[in-house]
Formats: C-alpha cells, structure tokens, sequence
C-alpha cells in the first residue's frame, strides 16, 4: 500500500543522487547565507570572516597550514593504531583470563570516564610533548575498541563453540578461527569510534600543550590564530580539523564494508 | 516391546545408568540405558524438554554425565588419539558466516591439521550433499535447506562412524524436510553409518528410524523402543502407506503413555 510507507516514495537511483546532492545544496546555501550576512551587515572579519576570506586564508597559507595538519594527522594515526592495537590486545587478554579482566576493567573504564581535558595537563607534565599528545589520544580512542571488541568476543554463536570442541580445536584455534571472525563487525564498529576520537584526543592534547607554549599541530595553529585575533586563519584551520575527520570516518567506513560486504547483515543491501 | 532382530554382538556404543542434572536442579536425565548397534538409524523421540538433545551432547562428549557412564566398544570409532570420529549436526545449521560453504566444511578438517586430501574430501563431502555449485558462496546466500545440507556435508567430512543430529529438520518447511529426510536416508544406506537422530516428530521419526526409542520426560529415560520394521529404501509410497500410518499410531500411543508417567501430571483443560 503506497499510503502505508513512512518515507517518500524514490527510485533507488534518485535516492543515491539526492543523498549526495541534498547535503552539498545546504551547504552552498549556507555559505552563500553566510557571505550575504557579512557583506550586507558589514561584520568586519575579526568577528566573523567571509567565507570566501577563509578560503584565501586557506590559499595563502597553505604551507603552514599543511605542515600542521600532518603533524595532527600523525598524531591521530599513531593514536588511532596503539587503540586499536591496545584495544583488541586488551580484549583479547581479558577474554583469555578472567583474573587479569577483574584485575584491570575497573581501571579501563577509570581512564574512559575521567575527562581527558583534566588529564592532558598532567601528563604534559610527566612526558615529552609529543609522547603526552600520543596518550591523550590513545586513551581517547581506545575504550570503545576494548568495549566493542570484548561484546564482540562474548556474542560467539553457542553451537560453534561446542563444534570447535567437539573437534578438538585448540584454545588458539577457537580464538583465531572462531571468536576473531565472530568479533570482526564489533571491531570495526569500536575502530569507527576510535577514529574520531582518536583525533579528538590529539587536539585536546594539543590545545593543552599549545598553552603551555609548545606544539605546531593544527589545533596549536586555533589556539594561536585566537591569540593574534587571525580570526580567518581560525576558521581555516577549522574547516582542515572538519575535513579531516570527515576523511577518517570515510576511510574507516569503506575499510568496515569492504571487510563485511561478503557476509555481515550489517554490510548487505537487500532488495525490496 | 523390545527389539529382537539380527545385532552385531558389541554396541558402537553404550550409555549406563546415565543421569544429568543441572545446577539450577533440573534432572534432565535419569538412568537412562542406551545401545547403539553399529550401522543403525535410531531415533529418540520425546516431547520437548525431555532430555533426548542433553542425552546427545553426552554421546557426543560436549556434556559430562554426573551419574553413570558412557562406554565406547568400538575403538575404531574411539580413535587411535582420543578423539572420537563423530560427526554433529545441530538444530540450526551452525555455519560460520565468515567463511563459504567449502571453508565451513573444511573446518574438522582444518582444526585436525589438514590432511593433504582435505580439497578432495570437501570437494566429495559436497558432492555428496548436492552443494557442488556453491562451494565459493557464503551461507547467507543459501536457503535454509541448503544451509543444512553444508552443515550435514561437514559433519560428513571427517569420515565419522557414528553421525549424531539434533533434530536437525526441525526449522525447516515441510518440503524441504521430505526432500532432506530422503537424502539422509540416501547417505545413510550408501555410506553405511550410525545415525543417532534426536526428533519431536513421530512421523520423521517412524520414516527415518530402524528404531525409535521413546523417552519420558522429565527426568529423561527410556520408556520403550520399537522397531520399524519397514525395509529400505523407503520413499514417498512409504509416507503414504497404511504400514507408515500404522507405526505411526503406535508410535504415537507409545508417546502418549511415556508423556502420562511423568512426575508432573499434564493439567487437564
């Protein structure tokens, strides 16, 4: 019944083509909204630039600009690989031995639901810059890893356990046939998490540090540009954070369906 | 009634007086006494809950009885290491969704440290089940039935004596169960294993079984065994015959007074 469906009636194709058009018009309307408000309301660009200013900010100064993105960048990756490499080795650990999970979880979760804006000062304290950038970003990043991957390790199909034993599987066979595979999709999704936050943790740290006078990273660059009143600077260097996590997630996306699409629900575009 | 035919002199294998009992204190089973003769299809029939799936596992060994014992006789199905050559097919066809059909069925396989025939052996195991087509295709491209026929072709894989099924057609509509109750019995007559086949249903059972033997409940034990004396190859003139519809009444009636010797008397409405 065509009254019966709850969202507009589309053809899959149109629907593809609109989920990318429509985002881009509001933005473009956006931007112009933007542009007409500060050139008819005069703001002068200490209080709110143009876009079109941001952007040429964006052009000019592209060197220093790109030189502090990677440094962020790098500090996001590095992040992002000790979580998930912390992550899925501490889920593991804990999913081998019970004693070391009640031994430790408590102090996972301490570390996750501390603010990492509090802890980032101290540990610019006991550690080299760059190291303490690095901490607040893993410690950022990997608790949903750790999260996910151990419900993912719990939610193994019951009779397949019992398969792996009636076959006599070894623990190391249950952990690398069985309960990985079955954690995968738990895994990706922590590591879709962790990739944000990943870069959350490393500006946080930055901003940290950046008050403390050091650092060059792309929110450094923020903390600065305020400082000086480079307003159009602050705003492109904004937009360089937004681009690059909106990067991550995509990255993290396509890796997530490109290891799924054979066999995960999840991952699985079903014709109605 | 016992059965009282031409035996093999050793049961494939024996349970004794076994009993199970949960923590949370249900007594699923209760000196229960089982042989399996080598090369039979045996069947036990009960109603839900009555302990035949408990009593599997046991069989099977991914279950200790906490009273009683399990005997293996034939120490070719014991094996030389310990590890005994039983094939399982579970109530849902229990395939890893990761891997295709071939690695599903490779699996026994590979956890015993694959032989070099192993391709060989997936490759006729699939044969055997009519999956040859769909080797490289991942189980949630296959229909319900086909899922259980990869299942039925990896526990076929190994080669095990004794093929143990927990009501393995239960999920599964109608015809697809006739069609997988035929070729069961297909593999059975041309591989010549024992089946020990778990089922609610007195009609799959009586089509399928030499024997039935059929539980109470609560606790499980044997109530009575009855043999079906039918000859096989059985098929559809078989479902439909006044033979078929007879054992089935027996069988039925049997269920019906092992059902009445419950503890728990069934209210009445």
């Amino acid at each position: 019944m065509r009254e019966g469906r709850a969202k507009d009636e589309i053809s899959p194709v149109a629907d593809r083509v609109l989920r990318v058009l429509l985002p881009i018009a509001v933005l473009a309307l956006g931007v112009a909204l933007w542009e007409l408000a500060v050139r008819v309301g005069g703001i002068p660009p200490y209080v709110l630039p143009s876009p079109w200013l941001v952007f040429s900010t964006l052009v000019s100064d592209r060197a220093l600009l790109l030189a502090s993105l990677l440094v962020t960048l790098t500090t996001t990756l590095q992040g992002f690989l000790l979580a998930a490499l912390g992550g899925v080795g501490l889920a593991v650990l804990f999913n081998q031995s019970r004693l070391i999970e009640y031994s430790l979880y408590p102090y996972a979760v301490i570390l996750q639901v501390t603010p990492i804006v509090a802890i980032a000062p101290l540990l610019l304290v006991y550690l080299p810059q760059q190291a303490a950038v690095l901490a607040c970003a893993w410690i950022v990043a990997f608790f949903p890893v750790l999260a996910n991957t151990t419900l993912g390790l719990n939610s193994v199909d019951h009779n397949l356990v019992d398969l792996f034993r009636l076959y006599g599987a070894t623990r190391r066979q249950v952990l690398f046939e069985l309960k990985l595979p079955a954690a995968l999709p738990y895994i990706l999704a922590g590591l879709k998490i962790a990739g944000g936050l990943s870069l959350i943790g490393a500006v946080v740290a930055e901003i940290a540090a950046g008050s403390a006078g050091a650092g060059s990273g792309l929110a450094y660059r923020i903390v600065e540009s305020g400082y000086r009143l480079n307003i159009p600077r602050m705003f492109a260097a904004l937009l360089l954070l937004s681009l690059a996590g909106i990067l991550i997630f995509f990255a993290l996306s396509l890796l997530s369906h490109v290891m799924l699409r054979r066999w995960h629900e999840s991952a699985i575009v079903r014709e109605v | 009634m016992t059965v009282d035919r031409d035996k093999p002199d050793t049961p494939i294998i024996a349970l004794r007086g076994v009993g199970k009992s949960f923590a949370n204190g249900v007594v699923a089973l209760d000196r229960l006494d089982l042989n399996v003769w080598p090369g039979e299809f045996v069947s036990l029939l009960g109603a839900s809950g009555c302990g035949k799936s408990t009593a599997l596992r046991i069989i099977a060994g991914l279950s200790e009885p906490t009273r009683g014992k399990v005997e293996w006789i034939d120490a070719q199905a014991a094996g030389a290491t310990g590890a005994r050559r039983i094939g399982f097919v579970f109530q849902e066809p229990t395939l890893m969704p990761w891997a295709t059909v071939a690695a599903n069925v490779r699996l026994p396989l590979k956890l015993a440290g694959l032989p070099p025939d192993a391709q060989a052996r997936v490759d006729s195991a699939l044969a055997r089940v009519g999956l040859s087509g769909f080797a490289q295709s991942y189980p949630r491209e296959l229909s319900g039935g086909m899922k259980m026929r990869a299942s039925i072709a990896r526990a076929l894989v190994t080669e095990p004596n004794l093929l143990l099924m927990d009501e393995p057609f239960a999920a599964l509509d109608e015809i697809t169960r006739f069609r997988l109750n035929n070729d069961l019995l297909g593999l059975w007559q041309s591989l010549g294993k024992t089946v020990v086949f778990v089922t609610h249903s007195v009609f799959e059972s009586v089509y399928l079984s030499q024997r039935i033997v059929v539980m109470t409940q609560r606790p499980g034990r044997v109530f009575t065994e009855l043999s079906i004396d039918a000859p096989h190859p059985r098929d559809e003139r078989f479902r439909t015959s006044a033979d078929y519809a007879g054992y089935c009444r027996r069988v039925s009636e049997a269920l019906a007074c092992a059902s009445a010797v419950t503890d728990e008397s069934p209210e009445r409405s």
